[in-house]
């Protein structure tokens, strides 16, 4: 199926009597597909509807293609502000990332500790439920406080509340410069303590990172003269970690760790957890992974485990998530599990959103 | 304004309401004589007044529970309460509601600088969150008007935002996690300490969401490092659309400024015979922020003055100093002060794309002479967020509704050039029953059905937010 416009999607939902897969670029859906279900696809969907630079504001199709849109607002020097991954590559994908898939599984890249997740960014949005009701959340300005927020709502409910068709997003311009430092040879624990230094500092880093290969990488963005001298300052704040390597063009660094290239190619299930950052350490005792990337100042890990691990049951009880990224899990549901008040609620409000329960059913357990 | 008629049966109930509520809290935890709940019988839109069945103030999240689950038990409608500084109306009882405040809930939990962040309990006042962290050089980033006042409770409420929320975002981006009490007692906790929840992002749904799903007693909040400095500048124009397109071109250049506040010439004047911060004679002025190190922010004063310049601005003043960045600040800061001096006022925030700027301020221009009734406009201009303050008399018969129609139709104004009713202080009773104006039936339809999941017996602020037609038949229930 594939609707050319809100009311033809809408006639489908409302005649659909069995379970239906939302398809976007067909990149990154994580989570169990029903088997039989229709595929649904949203390219009858793109294009920019409005943009304005000068009030850093975008509305546009949910099935535009994200590189699209990239290039769109590279024209006028702005960008989504929360680095957009692209998946494809690590999940062993065809497809290119469409804006409603970034959404749908609100998706973040580095810059996450600085300009927070896809959902932040997100101002309003257009959806068909799955009763077939077309429905408006949010706008296009960046203060809008009216009414419930289901724009957060349908920000990584992974297709299961409704077909998203547009989404309007607030803006950053893209800085004139960056810097990355990197600083070699630490223990995971050191590597946190530095990133959470790093991150405490005056000097707005904007993504802090760590692989064991590696090292520690921050990185610095604005005006080339504020952050020459933010590199250094920081570099100071930090000698007591050692000294700093400091790169004026490391933008493919910071690519690959958006796009999670060490993982390409890697046999192995991929697991993402998200915890406090001090708690990282601690997880990866636990996890003994073949290999890892910490993210978010150590909020974030990457696991590389053996092929059919259940990760939960290495870790145990702890404070967070884990989602099953890539791989068989060992028949571990994908989706963390979640207690049973919040379990109860995201039954009703699926229950409400698409009664006939046919929307991404396998998805979110 | 229309609120619901009071269930006559819950008010006769009272004294065994009374009686059950005191056997849940500690002694002083439940006001029930009419001297006592006065002070509860309104919030900042004082135009409306109605004094509760009774009010508690629970301390621990165990009490809330116990009162929640009490109230549901027996049907009784509960009105969530932070400090009462809401300008919407969003703690306005009924007569048939118990009130339950959060006032006395004002502990700080947790402080983890390496992991940035502070837990509290949400009777907390804004500022007193900043307060606890400022001496390892860490600030909480929403900061509305009332922050000395106004509690985490309602700011989590109504999502509030303040001045500096064009770089550091509004409330629902600084939240990471919450202890909530649905109105059947049930304690959940949804998010913590880490970035992503997993699950449905419920966090978000709470948040902003008027006191209608459940409350929030304790919050996990995101703590940034304090900048290096800050200073403002301060611009005048001889029009409006000049200071409209500066601001538009200032965010093009890719600066991003903490703040860009906006005041026309009735507002000026009126802070000028105030406040007497020596603010030029012109028709608009612009107060725009910056932050980091002292070569940076020279750095963004220099690009944002040579794009004025652009402008033929009537005056460019640059903060070269603390005090003289105070001054600077002064006249803005007492805006609201200043007009109180002059008249009774309502203050608005509708949001519009900042494009529409020049066209909204005409016609609001136009509404005024309409209306007979002075306006002046403060608001943030980097964001759109917009506060025309309406001056009028409160001992004037008629002089209120007056005003009240003169609002409504400046926020109509603001969803017809594609903006929205309010950016910061929420809906409540105030801008209530113009939601039909911004949302379809289907549109409120799934935000209603939100509320069925969280409060099915619709018991929990329920006269708020949805125009009472909308709602009836849902709150019908709880009768």
């Amino acid at each position: 199926m594939r609707p050319q416009n809100e009311a033809e999607l809408a006639q489908i939902l409302v005649e659909a009597q069995s379970p239906v897969e939302i398809i976007g670029g067909g990149t990154r859906a994580i989570g169990d597909v029903v088997a039989g279900a229709t595929p649904l696809y949203t390219d009858g969907f793109s294009g920019i509807e409005l943009y304005e630079p000068g009030a850093l504001t975008l509305v546009a199709g949910a099935g535009s293609l994200l590189s699209d849109i990239n290039d769109q607002l590279a024209v006028e020097k702005q960008r989504l502000p929360f680095e957009a991954p692209d998946y494809a590559a690590v999940l062993g994908r065809e497809g290119r990332s469409t804006l409603g898939g970034v959404v749908a599984c609100n998706a973040a890249g580095p810059r996450r500790v600085q300009a927070g997740a896809c959902r932040d960014s997100m101002i309003g949005v257009r959806f068909v439920d799955g009763a077939g009701a077309i429905v408006k959340n949010g706008g296009r300005v960046m203060k809008n406080v009216t009414g419930l927020d289901l724009v957060k709502l349908m920000a990584g409910s992974h297709g299961t509340l409704g077909v998203l068709t547009q989404v309007a997003f607030k803006l950053l311009p893209v800085p004139e410069a960056s810097r990355t430092l990197f600083f070699d040879g630490q223990d995971p624990a050191t590597a946190v303590a530095l990133m959470a230094a790093a991150l405490g500092s005056p000097y707005e880093v904007t993504a802090a990172s760590f692989r064991p290969q590696s090292g520690t990488v921050l990185r610095l963005e604005g005006f080339d003269a504020a952050v020459k001298y933010r590199a250094s300052a920081l570099a100071k704040h930090l000698k007591f970690y050692g000294q700093a390597q400091i790169s004026e063009n490391s933008l493919s660094v910071w690519a690959d760790i958006r796009d999670l290239k060490p993982f390409v190619g890697q046999t192995g299930d991929l697991w993402r957890v998200s915890v406090k950052p001090s708690d990282a350490a601690g997880i990866l005792a636990k996890a003994a992974p073949l290999d890892y990337m910490l993210d978010w100042g150590g909020g974030l890990l990457w696991l590389l485990l053996p092929e059919n691990t259940d990760l939960r049951l290495l870790l145990g009880t702890f404070e967070g998530h884990a989602t099953l990224f890539r791989g068989k899990g060992g028949g571990a549901p994908s989706f963390q599990p979640q207690s049973p008040a919040i379990i109860t609620l995201t039954q009703g409000l699926r229950a409400k959103f698409d009664p006939k329960a046919i929307l991404n059913k396998g998805r979110m357990g | 304004m229309e609120m619901p008629k009071a269930n006559q049966m819950i008010i006769d109930a009272k004294p065994s309401i009374v009686v059950g509520l005191a056997q849940l809290l500690p002694k002083d935890a439940v006001l029930h004589y009419l001297n006592d709940t006065r002070p509860y019988e309104c919030d900042a839109l004082a135009a409306y007044a109605c004094q509760p069945l009774a009010v508690v103030l629970p301390r621990t999240t165990e009490q809330v529970a116990a009162v929640l689950r009490f109230c549901h038990a027996h049907a009784i409608p509960v009105v969530p309460r932070g400090a009462g500084t809401s300008l919407a109306g969003g703690s306005l009882p009924t007569a048939d509601s118990v009130v339950l405040s959060v006032a006395r809930m004002v502990d700080v939990l947790e402080t983890d600088y390496p992991n940035r962040f502070i837990r509290v309990q949400t009777g907390r006042t804004n500022l007193s969150v900043t307060a606890a962290v400022e001496d390892e050089g860490f600030f909480y980033a929403p900061d509305p008007s009332s922050q000395l006042a106004c509690a985490i409770a309602g700011n989590i409420a109504m999502n509030s935002g303040g001045a500096h929320c064009l770089k550091y975002g509004v409330t629902t981006n600084n939240l990471l996690g919450v202890t909530l009490v649905q109105m059947d007692g049930t304690i959940i906790q949804i998010g913590g300490a880490y970035m992503d929840s997993g699950g449905l992002d419920l966090l978000g749904l709470i948040c902003g969401s008027e006191g209608q799903l459940g409350i929030v007693t304790e919050a996990t909040l995101r703590i940034l490092p304090k900048p290096e400095g800050a200073r403002p500048v301060l611009i005048g124009f001889d029009a409006n659309e000049v200071a409209g397109a500066c601001v538009s071109d200032i965010i093009k250049a890719g600066i991003l400024p903490v703040a860009i506040e906006f005041m026309d010439r009735p507002c000026i004047v009126a802070t000028e015979d105030f406040a007497k911060a020596g603010y030029p004679d012109c028709e608009a002025l612009l107060i725009v922020e910056v932050e980091g190190s002292d070569s940076e922010i020279d750095l963004q004063l220099a690009l944002i003055k040579e794009i004025a310049m652009r402008h033929n601005p009537v005056a460019f003043r640059e903060s070269k100093s603390a005090e003289e960045s105070q001054k600077i600040w002064l006249g803005r800061k007492s805006a609201f002060g200043a007009m109180g001096n002059i008249a009774d006022y309502m203050c608005l925030d509708g949001t519009i794309p900042v494009s529409a700027l020049p066209l909204v301020l005409r016609r609001i221009g136009e509404l005024s002479q309409h209306y007979g009734l002075g306006v002046a406009n403060v608001f943030h201009a980097g964001d759109g967020n917009m506060h025309p303050l309406i001056l009028y008399n409160a001992n004037k018969p008629g002089d209120l509704e007056l005003c009240e129609a003169f609002g409504n139709d400046i926020l109509r104004l603001c969803v017809e050039v594609g903006g929205c009713l309010t950016g910061e202080h929420g809906v409540g009773v105030e801008k209530r029953d113009l939601m039909t104006v911004q949302f379809a039936p289907a549109d409120l339809e799934a935000q209603l059905n939100v509320k069925d999941v969280f409060d099915p017996k619709w018991l929990l602020n329920a006269a708020k937010v949805f125009p009472l037609d909308v709602s009836a038949s849902r709150r019908a229930t709880s009768v």
